[in-house]
Order: structure tokens, then C-alpha cells, then sequence
């Protein structure tokens, strides 16, 4: 049973090694801004929480104490990350991308990082989101 | 089996550091950095678990919550502050 356990934890840090490295090479070896956003955000997400959950069943075999700290750390890191992934691709849309080269948004309106004044209490919010969906599938 | 494994995930995690911190000096845009900077926060966290775990102790975890925590904060910063010229409006 001890050595199924030990296969187990391996296997996982192998897997989140694995996942981060691959993770940060992408950021340095993809071509443009917006495939670089795409690596890190998705891998590194991947590889730290397989790492956790290893680090978990880790404390529960060795040390005979389930600790629920690291579910914490996954759970909030597989939160932030698609928000912090989310800013970064809007601060980069709102540097690299002039507004003729974007795509039309659905609805009325521009994209909501060239409208400086843009007012989303009025249910513009909905639309470009939309749009914004749309063009990070 | 496990000590190896450990050490692997170390020198992964090691290397991945390094890339982060290649691409924090040496980028084509701000955005890049700050990205660069994001991961560079989640790759921490996994080595300070990961120390945690070849310690042997579960001293780690609250650090590593906190590094969560105020890398996040961190990063939103940065990127509205890019896309707005400031923070909080």
C-alpha cells in the first residue's frame, strides 16, 4: 500500500515538474504576446496544482494528518488565474491592437478598452463581453 | 522514489524560474513582464511547497497562501494601471 502511495506522489511531481517547465518555456519560446499569454497561464496552473494535490496525499500517507491548506492554495489560484490571464490580454489588446485591426464587438459600441468614457452600469457590460469571448475563443 | 521525483520537480521549477526571470529583463512589451511576473509568482508558490514537502513540514502552506494572495493583487494592479493610467478611479 506504502509503495502504490509513493508511485502515486512520484508520478504527480513528475507530472507538475513536467508542467510548470513546459509552462515557462512557452513563455519564452512562443512567437507574439498573445500565444505567450496562452502558456504560462494554462500549464503553470496545471503543474502547480498537481504538485499540490501531491503535497496533500503527501501529508496524509507520511504524516498521518489530512491537511486541507493546499485545496485552499488550488482553489484559489485556479480562480485568479483566468482573471489575471483576462487583464493581461486587455492591457495588451489596449496597447498592440489600434481599433481597425480588431474585430466588430457584437451590438452597438467599441471595444471597451478604446472607449476611455465607457459607461458599463448601462448594459454595455454584456455586449462586450460577448465580444470579448468571442475573440479569446 | 520520492526523493527523486522531489529533486526533479526542484530542477523543473528551478530552470522555470529562470526563464520567468530571462523574459522579466529582457521583453518586447510591458505586458510581457508583467506576465512574466505572474508566473514567476505561481512558480514560487509550487517551490515553496515543494520545499515544504522535502522539509517535511507543514510550516510552508500560510507563506504560500499569502504569495497567492499578493501576487494576484499585484498583478491586477499592474495590468489596470497599463490599461488606465491608474488604480482605483
Amino acid at each position: 500500500m506504502e509503495l502504490i502511495w509513493d508511485i502515486v506522489i512520484s508520478a504527480l511531481l513528475v507530472i507538475g515538474g513536467i508542467f510548470g517547465f513546459v509552462g515557462s518555456l512557452g513563455l519564452v519560446k512562443l512567437p507574439d504576446p498573445m500565444t505567450r499569454l496562452h502558456a504560462p497561464t494554462k500549464a503553470a496552473t496545471l503543474g502547480v496544482g498537481s504538485i499540490l494535490i501531491a503535497s496533500m496525499i503527501w501529508f496524509a500517507v507520511k504524516q498521518d494528518h489530512l491537511s486541507l491548506h493546499e485545496l485552499m492554495v488550488t482553489v484559489f489560484i485556479f480562480l485568479t488565474a483566468p482573471v489575471t490571464a483576462h487583464f493581461i490580454s486587455k492591457a495588451n489588446i489596449f496597447r498592440d491592437w489600434p481599433a481597425d485591426k480588431l474585430p466588430r464587438p457584437a451590438g452597438e459600441g467599441e471595444w471597451a478598452v478604446h472607449q476611455a468614457d465607457a459607461d458599463t452600469s448601462k448594459g454595455e457590460l454584456s455586449v462586450e463581453q460577448e465580444g470579448e469571448a468571442a475573440q479569446q475563443d | 522514489m520520492i526523493t527523486y521525483a522531489l529533486i526533479f520537480a526542484i530542477a523543473c521549477y528551478s530552470a522555470a524560474l529562470l526563464f520567468n526571470l530571462f523574459r522579466v529583463i529582457k521583453a518586447p512589451g510591458v505586458t510581457d513582464r508583467v506576465l512574466a511576473l505572474d508566473t514567476m509568482a505561481i512558480n514560487a508558490i509550487a517551490m515553496i511547497v515543494l520545499f515544504g514537502i522535502y522539509e517535511g513540514t507543514a510550516l510552508f502552506f500560510e507563506a504560500s497562501i499569502l504569495y497567492a494572495m499578493t501576487g494576484f493583487v499585484a498583478t491586477v494592479a499592474f495590468a489596470k494601471f497599463i490599461l488606465r493610467g491608474d488604480i482605483i478611479e
